[in-house]
């Protein structure tokens, strides 16, 4: 590991100056340390975020508030968070392993990196990990990868099972940099690659996520996630669906999708959406809705599957959710 | 730190790390566990460290620690309380199991300059003297291992699984255990210990 001058931040306020060039904050440690040994990231400075006030998980009219700093772990143990947004409880608990549920922050999961072997890799090309460098996935072994909002330079998908329950949910985050505080939809905070892939979101240099707002809905509380993956447990989503509902008797009046593994970010299926509001909660109906859900992909040599895997996960979800009323 | 307590230190009173710190080993299979072990205690030697108050086991230590390392190695190399075991070294196989303030994290993920003011437990502060602590008996009695290297993981994250709440069934304890992988793949006789080790700790 690189050498890098280490401090520890007791206040918002703090943590910002002493965010320099080349500073990476430090909470549960997962994705950091881990890519730190890897040499894929190399800040000059680390700063300890972990003595910051930023904890807690409230509801109030609003909705739901939760700190950066809360632990996955709690946060899927909380019996707010398990009533009201089942999909956020389900979502964490299929997430990594119990350790690292512990360690790793709900700021921290929100802007992990992703699993791309090559982005791993430091001996291989990767435009995410040095920009110019050119991309080894698109025509190196890319089964994993992502068939959504994929470019000519990275097609690596975002590997968070949280944010997509989030994005479903109409989530914000809240950032506050030494310029001020401001609030972004989680949904637009991520960027798509493009041809500046390096770029993951709309975070500005020594900015902080400070904590998460989930509103309130009737769906929220009527919602489910499910991932498929190669093991069954302990792995990163092949394909995965955060599905929430709201019905009228077998009527289904609102309905929000999105979906992961798929896409370079978290993501919305706003046409699935629109085909299943107003229809009974059926399979034919469910059916019918995801069979234009994968239309404007983009698939690889090694993930070709991915198109129909997403339809099943789809349905296979909207299944299971109808099985739980 | 009391030798009795070495985790390596077997019945014959000879320790693995004690065997190899003699030198009389040149064996090729040895060479890469030394080679890490110059790479540590050299890093640490270097400017910026970071002093670290932190109680583990019950005892307490102030050290001068490197920002960048890691629990998992100040824990075997300085501490050299070697019972808790260097795997993948990257987050992916649990053999590095530990409890901070009472919670499973993994030591290879965790650097040490953020343990500051915590406590620590490793598999060698477990036993009550010479009293095994249930899960270890319930991994004996079951003989939940081959080679023994994932054990101090395994018995780590149970422990800690059943003080987070008992698991109701096998499939429970499979899917709360999945973040310790076992490479001899002992895990029939692991889930049996654990269930055991989870009745015996009640």
């Amino acid at each position: 590991m690189r050498a890098y001058t280490f401090t520890q931040a007791r206040s918002v306020r703090e943590a910002h100056s002493r965010a320099g060039a080349h500073t990476a904050f430090l909470a549960g440690g997962t994705t950091l340390v881990d890519l730190m040994k890897l040499d894929v990231m190399a800040p000059a400075h680390v700063v300890d975020i972990n003595g910051l006030p930023l904890r807690g998980v409230t509801l109030d009219r609003r909705g739901l508030h939760v700190g950066a700093l809360e632990r996955m772990s709690d946060v899927a143990a909380n019996p707010t968070v398990r009533r009201h947004y089942p999909v956020i409880a389900r979502a964490l608990e299929l997430s990594a392993s119990a350790q690292l549920r512990n360690m790793a922050s709900i700021g921290g999961n929100l802007l992990q990196r992703t699993r791309c072997g090559y982005f791993r890799d430091v001996a291989t090309a990767c435009n995410k990990r040095e920009p110019g460098s050119g991309c080894s996935a698109l025509t190196g072994w890319n089964r994993g990868h992502a068939i959504l909002g994929t470019s000519d330079d990275c097609a690596a998908t975002h590997p968070s099972d949280l944010a997509v329950a989030l994005v479903v949910l109409g989530t914000d985050v809240h950032l506050a940099s030494a310029r001020g505080t401001r609030t972004v939809p989680l949904d637009g905070f991520y960027t798509l690659p493009g041809t500046t892939p390096h770029v993951e979101n709309v975070l500005r240099p020594g900015e902080l996520i400070t904590g998460i707002t989930v509103p309130r809905s009737a769906w929220a509380a009527h919602s489910t996630y499910l991932k498929i993956r190669d093991r069954q447990s302990y792995e990163f989503a092949l394909a995965s669906a955060a599905v929430a509902l709201e019905m009228r008797g077998d009527t289904i009046t609102k309905a929000r999708i999105a979906v992961g593994g798929m896409g370079t970010r978290p993501w919305r299926l706003p046409a699935v959406e629109r085909a299943l509001t107003g229809h009974r909660a059926t399979e034919a109906t469910y059916e019918a809705a995801v069979r234009h859900a994968a239309s404007g992909s983009k698939t690889l040599e090694h993930n070709a599957f991915k198109p129909a895997l997403l339809r099943r996960t789809l349905v296979r979800a909207l299944t299971a959710l109808e099985e739980q009323r | 730190m009391n030798p009795d307590n070495d985790a390596g230190q077997g019945r014959s009173g000879v320790s693995r790390r004690g065997f190899l710190g003699a030198g009389a080993v040149a064996a090729a299979a040895a060479a890469p566990l030394m080679a890490t072990v110059a790479d540590a205690s050299t890093a640490a030697e270097g400017e910026g460290l970071v002093t670290v108050r932190v109680t583990v086991n019950g005892d307490r230590h102030a050290m001068r620690v490197d920002p960048r390392g890691t629990l998992l190695d100040t824990l075997r190399e300085k501490l050299e309380l070697t019972g808790t075991k260097k795997g993948c070294d990257r987050g992916q196989c649990g053999a590095c199991t530990v409890h901070v303030d009472g919670r499973r994290v993994l030591s290879c993920l965790t650097l040490a300059a953020t343990t500051n003011g915590r406590e620590v437990t490793t598999i060698e502060g477990l036993a009550d003297g010479e009293q095994l602590h249930p899960m270890q008996q319930a991994f004996i009695d079951h003989d939940g291992f081959q080679c023994g290297f994932c054990t101090p993981g395994q018995i780590m994250s149970a422990v800690a699984m059943v003080d987070e709440g008992p698991a109701r069934t096998d499939d429970e304890i499979r899917e709360r255990m999945s973040g310790n992988i076992c490479r001899c793949s002992a895990y029939p006789f692991i889930v049996d210990a654990v269930r055991d080790g989870q009745e015996a700790m009640r």
